[in-house]
């Protein structure tokens, strides 16, 4: 049977498992291990993930061209000041996001989330809700697990490659993601991590991928930064009862459709969008001659 | 095939790219285990993708890196430059056009210190993960996220029943096996992809045998 959202939620009612749960004992099932094994193997990544989410947050780590090297640095002074237009924890959270980026580009260790270049989303929101709400590190263990699940159910029926689906495909599928984890952390249920998921897949349906230079910095970082944002949003929509007549399968598809339809220009090759304005093109050259 | 969690939230990495910084180390390090023996120099000759971007993506410090075994988490990747010199290794970069092979292939040259060369060419397939598509002029299809054995022997008759009855009797179950060769009654390469790891005994006992090559042994590592 193939993976899809429906064929999990089927599953997890005829198991009368939680959403998490099911797919925990999928990974066991297929890859071997144990429940202790792969919680302990995802604890490891989420050490990874809150050291990347401070390391560039109070240093400046040198970026190719320096493109963005300082910005979350920059973000958690002018939080500090605590005089900022959307809040505290927005803007907590999009400091985290940057602290990712900037750390991915200026080559420090980070965990992929579905990949590189999205890596600041999922961490950015699951870290700082934890932090925020004194969340144990079992629960957000289990988000990961759960928010993880969901993406290799994009993986299996669409892709997370930029190259493929563009910004939406990565960033985008990040932030859906991470809604859902957001939703799990709140004590949302699991139809409602779904709607998370379908409603910030929704709110960036056909990103575009378009890096300055070729470069994983600009519009990556602050793409890092809004989707955090959108997750975050997301969530709050799903658990403030909005429902979406779109399944999480049909949003998938939908998107994947919409990458495969985007022009070769629009799908991280540099060649269109913001890459191919004049200061970027300015940018480009001053860096590769 | 399923997906696993971990090639979703994973893997832990050097930025900033899985394909062109994490899967180019895999890469380096692949082919190096493959070469077999120490080495006193690498060309490494880039193609498509790789050739156009590799300066932006350090996908020329992760590939110096992974021929010296560095694994793509490791935090001293972007020194390999110097590390490599410290070791007295040289190295250069140059641009191939490979036909048919993927955006992100590499043909990586390596002088052996018994003064061999071996050229292995490999494709970073995204998400970290490789294929090695040739070594030494012959076709093959190494994916090294399994436990695999990669045998070189002659072409002749009763090669691959040897090799497999000595993995059976090891105990282990063969997932996946491929035979390739370029010309008959020449050298022909036999890949075992396995559930577990294949013991050291097998390499050993197989090299005894008459009319194989070289045995080697990759193990993917844990995830």
């Amino acid at each position: 049977m193939s993976l899809t959202f429906e064929s999990l939620m089927e599953d997890s009612e005829e198991r009368g498992l939680p959403l998490w749960r099911v797919i925990l004992e999928n990974e066991i099932d297929n890859f071997g291990g144990s429940e202790e094994s792969v919680r302990s193997a995802m604890k490891s990544r989420l050490k990874i993930m809150s050291e990347s989410v401070k390391k560039a947050a109070t240093q400046a780590l040198p970026t190719v061209g320096n493109l963005i090297s300082g910005s979350a640095k920059r973000a958690e002074e002018y939080r500090e000041k605590g005089n900022t237009l959307s809040g505290e924890l927005i803007n907590k959270v999009m400091t985290a996001a940057l602290s990712c980026s900037e750390v991915n580009a200026a080559m420090g260790r980070i965990c992929a989330c579905p990949t590189a270049g999205s890596c600041g989303i999922v961490p950015a929101v699951i870290i700082t809700l934890g932090e925020e709400r004194d969340i144990p590190e079992d629960k957000l263990v289990e988000a990961l697990i759960l928010l993880s699940g969901l993406g290799a159910v994009v993986v299996e029926n669409a892709t997370v490659a930029g190259a493929e689906g563009g910004c939406q495909a990565e960033c985008g599928v990040a932030a859906a993601m991470a809604a859902a984890g957001a939703v799990y952390l709140a004590g949302g249920d699991d139809n409602t991590c779904l709607s998370a998921f379908t409603i910030a897949l929704v709110n960036v349906m056909g990103l575009v991928c378009d890096p300055i230079a070729g470069l994983v910095q600009i519009p990556c970082a602050q793409r890092n930064a809004s989707q955090a944002v959108n997750a975050l949003i997301s969530a709050d929509l799903a658990l403030g009862g909005m429902t979406i007549p779109v399944t999480p399968d049909e949003a998938v598809a939908a998107m994947y459709a919409v990458g495969k339809s985007l022009p070769r220009e629009l799908r991280e090759t540099a060649l269109g969008g913001i890459a191919a304005t004049e200061s970027a093109r300015h940018i480009e050259k001053s860096i590769f001659g | 095939m399923p997906i696993s969690i971990f090639d979703v939230t994973g893997p832990v990495m050097i930025g900033p790219s899985s394909s062109h910084t994490a899967g180019a180390a895999r890469l380096g390090r692949m082919a190096a285990l493959i070469a077999g023996g120490s080495f006193f120099k690498v060309d490494f000759l880039l193609h498509g993708s790789f050739a156009r971007t590799y300066r932006g993506h350090g996908t020329d410090f992760a590939l110096v890196a992974g021929v010296l075994g560095m694994r793509e988490d490791d935090e001293n990747l972007p020194r390999s430059f110097e590390i490599a010199k410290d070791r007295g290794l040289e190295f250069s970069f140059g641009v191939i056009d490979i036909p048919g092979a993927g955006e992100n292939t590499a043909l990586i040259r390596f002088y052996m210190d018994g003064g061999k060369i071996r050229e292995i060419v490999g494709s970073s397939l995204g998400g970290g993960r490789i294929c090695i598509i040739r070594v030494d002029g012959i076709e093959t299809e190494l994916y090294c996220d399994n436990p695999t054995l990669f045998a070189v022997h002659r072409d002749r008759p009763g090669m691959l029943s040897r090799i497999t009855s000595e993995v059976a009797s090891s105990g282990i179950n063969i997932a996946v096996l491929r035979c390739t060769r370029k010309e008959k009654g020449n050298l022909a390469y036999t890949i075992i992809e396995a559930d577990d790891e294949i013991p050291s005994s097998v390499s050993g006992t197989l090299e005894k045998i008459p009319g194989i090559v070289s045995v080697i042994l990759i193990s993917p590592g844990g995830k």
